[in-house]
């Protein structure tokens, strides 16, 4: 398509004159205000045209329209292009809101936050559904429409199409002169030796062609590029397959997050997700409750680039899978390779530390220990998170921890300085009183409600915060017992391990830390059955959409006149179907190579050399 | 060393960028030099003296007839054009040289940072006006294509650099490949189409006015396609950039459902990418409605590549998303 454009070129569609030109035009059923759609329909034309409702607006001028006749005339303006047009525009604006504003279900903390910000606004906002832009009323209501239009523009057309497919070429006009790539030549031959050449000649290259006669003259009416339209409908079609399939597909899967620390199993069961957003349909029953072990979260950092010293460059959680037949496998699962397996794909979606924690009693009795993921905050991994203890000691115990995997500062404020473990710092700022989770409301593992609670260590009390490293043993205030930071490398044994002084820098420096605190990797399990048809129809989008957009579909006429005395007058011409820059020097070229066999020298070495043409049906089309 | 030859691309384009610039100037004196009913062919034959048109003497105001027939008035090679041109390759080398050292630099190609993708992407520009000059003559686009250029690359040096660093983890992946370098592929023929489509309607609003029999102001704009073929062109490259835009959205949905665990979540620049290709569609469509052909479809586009950088720059520096490697 890009080499036609010389400067004789005239574009192919040089705008909506075209219609009905020369009476060739059929009835085409797209929306009547589409560029191609016929404003006229002439009698003559091909036999393709039922009687109803296709005509330009007939029932609208109707004097009275009644209700159908209403319908009727609000279907036509939803399907016509202007409205599409209009639809897709909107949807273009309807969606920016959605970048501005965060959007529950990408970034539910960032709604939160907004709230926060903005009290007096974000409620009103929230009316507006603004923070639901995607599965708001506006936003589905301005899609629906759109693929209703949609519908509602593809299915006729996809009548029409079969129909036209299986239709003649439309008669040739009178008049050639005024079309596209209009070109005369002269020649000598017989009339009937040169309509059969053409017809041959066009028929070979692909056109569906058809031959009309009249006195003295005989013309080949040729068309080609039925894929185009073809592509046209699978591309709309395949559009509306993906929306439906997302639309309703969606229902059959469902989503699934869970946090594993090293050493820790998941079984695939309802029970075992720290959270699952199943679709309408899914059926929990249908689980395949295979198991899987965290063995290793392993994560490298760059230490030769000094400019990107201690940037990630690789997570790689490894995993030991075992099916519910007891064939286990080991199995690696990094960033951008899932793990496909049960039916589910699993996801690493992100890693931190999980420091281990055990409390005492004051008589030495195991009251709390378990390894808590602790969330990152930075990229040098500063973390945070919260212990609760609410049995076993003589107050509720709430403990909010800050970990620093390379603590980096001589003294308070503390910080990390890298994000593997060279010099963990475990502080530890307790506090004692009510934890708030008898009363049977929900609270999030990741925070604590300090309201009813009194600080007792750290911040504003009198005692510092506690402060550990791997392996080391502290007293809690007033008497409430001991915390220990759990060395993962060497764990403790049952008995109570001897409380240590102040940590010491001194005493710990050299030490190798990289195995002392476990990591964690956080999973989402997804399962998607209707994936494949989303990619599917996305291909097919993708096919439809090259085709109808470069196949030109074009018609292509020759007619031959017989002037008398063995000399015959051509004439040459083509119109376009959609944007068609070729077509002036596809007409030319038809024209050279049709005129060349009946040059006066062409007639007389070889006559009707042309007519061995296969003997069809013109209008046979394989 | 890439920022040194990155350095001298910039500096060969602002020169190719005066060159293009002493063209369109010659063009609107050189209107004035050909004489009305004159053959203006002369001054396409003149190869490297543009002013051999002058030997027709008389001032001409242009009258309805010359312009609105579309034909361009014969304006061909003049010396300014030919050295932009040149300019242009070789600014173009370096830009490809600065491209590889900063791929090499970094053993990985060199489209993960905004930096990179700046360079890259207006590599791409360049290659897609150069290689559309082959089969058709949009040299006249030459200011703006080297001007956008430079600007865009200005940006990148002075607020986008970054130095090299290793890829984080979520960006190892065969689709940054396929899917960043389709995308800048895609933006450089919407800028090409962009660029045709703001001559398109300067042309159109000259063509109108010219039937009143009104001279104008910009008259280089009587070298210039007439608005019908510019308006063809802007389409064929647009459709274009339209398929391969298509495809960076299918395949960020691909990667996003390895990377992310779902194929598509609203996230800022997944919006963003979604409102361009329905803007595109809208022109599509715009330019099969009755009454939306030419000017108003050419708007369209205009907006749909402004919706491209403010994509490439705002959304990328201020808006938060999953898609924070600007590197910044
Ligand atoms: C979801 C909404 C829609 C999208 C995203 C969309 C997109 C497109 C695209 C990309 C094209 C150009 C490629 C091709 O020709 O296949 C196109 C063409 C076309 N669309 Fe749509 N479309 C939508 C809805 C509609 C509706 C509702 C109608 C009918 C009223 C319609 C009628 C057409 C027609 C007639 C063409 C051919 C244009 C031509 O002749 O060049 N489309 N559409």
């Amino acid at each position: 398509m890009t080499s036609s454009s010389d400067d004789t070129e005239r574009p192919a569609n040089d705008g909506p004159h075209e219609d009905g030109r020369g009476g060739a035009e059929e009835r085409l059923r797209r929306p009547d205000d589409h560029i191609d759609a016929a404003a006229s329909v002439d009698p003559s034309s091909g036999d393709t045209g039922s009687g109803g409702g296709s005509g330009s607006g007939g029932e609208i001028t109707q004097p009275k329209l009644g209700f159908v006749g209403w319908l009727r005339w609000f279907w036509r303006q939803l399907t016509s292009m202007r409205t599409a047009l209009f639809l897709l525009l909107l949807l273009a604006v309807a969606a920016v809101p959605g970048s501005l504003v965060p959007q529950r279900s990408s970034d539910p903390n960032g709604v939160t936050q907004y709230f926060r910000d903005n009290p007096d606004l974000a409620p009103f906002l929230d009316k507006l559904q603004a923070f639901d832009v995607y599965t708001s009323a506006w936003f589905s209501s301005i899609y629906i429409l759109l693929f209703i239009s949609l519908i509602g523009c593809v299915i006729p057309r996809t009548k029409h199409h079969f129909d036209a497919l299986r239709a003649k070429p439309p008669r040739t006009p009178v008049r050639l002169g005024r079309l596209a790539g209009y070109t005369e030549r002269d020649g000598v031959g017989s009339l009937d030796d040169a309509a059969e050449a053409a017809r041959a000649q066009l028929r070979s290259a692909g056109y569906r062609v058809a031959v009309f006669e009249k006195p003295g003259e005989k013309s080949v009416s040729a068309e080609r590029g039925y894929l185009r339209e073809t592509g046209n409908l699978v591309f709309h079609s395949a559009l509306v397959g993906i929306l439906v399939t997302v639309g309703f597909g969606g229902g059959f899967g469902f989503a699934g997050q869970r946090v594993l620390v090293e050493g820790q199993t998941f079984v695939n069961t309802l029970g075992a997700f720290d959270s699952f957003n199943p679709g309408r349909f899914f059926d929990p029953d249908t689980l395949d409750p295979y198991s899987l072990t965290l063995t290793d979260m392993a994560v490298t950092y760059e230490q030769q680039n000094q400019k990107a010293f201690g940037q990630p460059i690789d997570y790689t959680a490894t995993v030991q899978v075992t099916e519910q037949d007891g064939a286990s496998s080991e199995q690696t699962i990094k960033v951008n390779e899932p793990l496909n397996t049960g039916g589910t794909n699993i996801y690493l979606l992100g890693n931190g530390y999980a420091p281990q924690i055990t409390v005492r009693d004051p008589d030495g009795t195991v009251v709390f220990t378990d390894a808590i993921p602790f969330l990152p905050q930075d990229a040098q991994l500063t973390s945070i998170g919260v212990v609760k203890i609410p049995d076993g000691l003589a107050e509720q115990l709430g403990m909010i921890g800050l970990f620093y995997p390379t603590q980096g500062a001589q003294q308070p404020p503390y910080f990390s300085s890298y994000p593997d473990l060279e010099y963990p710092v475990l502080t530890l700022q307790v506090f004692e009183g009510d934890l708030g989770i008898d009363a049977g409301t929900p609270t999030s593992v990741f925070t604590l409600d300090t309201d009813s609670m009194t600080e007792i260590a750290g911040g504003k009390a009198d005692a510092k915060a506690l402060e550990l490293m791997p392996g080391q043993t502290q007293e809690l205030p007033n008497g409430l017992g001991t915390v220990t930071f759990e060395d993962a490398a060497n764990p403790s044994g049952d008995a109570a391990p001897p409380v240590t002084e102040e940590s010491d820098a001194a005493g710990t420096a050299g030490t190798d830390y990289s195995k002392s605190v476990l990591r964690f990797a956080s999973l989402d399990i997804h399962h998607d059955p209707t994936q494949g048809w989303v990619l599917v129809f996305a291909l097919l989008v993708l096919a439809g959409l090259v085709t109808s957009l470069f196949i030109p579909r074009r018609r292509v006429w020759v007619k031959v006149h017989d002037v008398g005395g063995g000399a015959l007058r051509m004439e040459y011409a083509g119109l376009a179907r959609g944007d068609d820059p070729g077509l002036d020097a596809a007409v030319a070229a038809v024209a050279d190579r049709h005129s060349a066999g009946f040059t006066p020298d062409a007639a007389a070495v070889a006559e009707g050399d042309e007519a061995v043409a296969p003997p069809e049906s013109p209008d046979a089309r394989a | 060393m890439s920022v040194i030859a990155l350095y001298s691309a910039m500096a060969v384009y602002a020169i190719a960028f005066i060159a293009y610039a002493i063209d369109l100037a010659k063009r609107s004196s050189s209107i004035d030099e050909v004489a009305e009913g004159a053959s203006s062919t002369a001054a396409a034959s003149a190869g490297l003296n543009v002013t051999a048109a002058g030997g027709y003497g008389s001032t001409a105001t242009i009258t309805s007839s010359a312009p609105v027939t579309g034909a361009p008035r014969g304006y061909g090679r003049s010396a300014a054009l030919r050295v932009g041109v040149a300019l242009t390759v070789v600014a173009w080398l370096l830009h490809l040289a600065a491209d590889i050292l900063r791929g090499l630099a970094a053993g990985r190609v060199p489209w993960a940072n905004m930096y990179e993708f700046a360079m890259t992407g207006t590599l791409i520009i360049v290659a897609v006006f150069l290689v559309t000059n082959l089969f058709v003559d949009v040299r006249f686009l030459g200011t703006f294509v080297t001007g956008l250029v430079l600007i865009l690359l200005g940006l990148a040096s002075v607020n986008f650099y970054v130095a090299v660093s290793p890829l984080p983890p979520a960006l190892q992946s065969i689709w940054l490949v396929i899917h960043v370098f389709v995308a800048a592929t895609s933006v450089g023929l919407f800028a090409l189409g962009f660029g045709l489509s703001v001559v398109q309607l300067l042309q159109f609003r000259r063509e109108s006015i010219a039937v009143g029999a009104k001279a104008t102001g910009l008259r280089l704009l009587a070298t210039l396609p007439s608005s019908d073929k510019l308006e063809a062109l802007a389409y064929r490259i647009n459709i274009i950039g339209f398929i391969l835009w298509t495809f960076t959205l299918m395949a960020g949905a691909i990667w996003a459902e390895k990377a992310w665990g779902r194929y598509w979540g609203w996230d800022t620049k997944e919006v963003w990418t979604f409102i361009i290709w329905v803007i595109y569609a809208g022109y599509i469509h715009a330019r099969a409605t009755r009454g939306w052909r030419g000017s108003r479809s050419a708007w369209l586009a205009i907006i749909g590549f402004s919706a491209v950088l403010f994509n490439f720059t705002v959304v990328n520096l201020f808006f938060k998303g999953l898609h924070a490697y600007s590197g910044l």
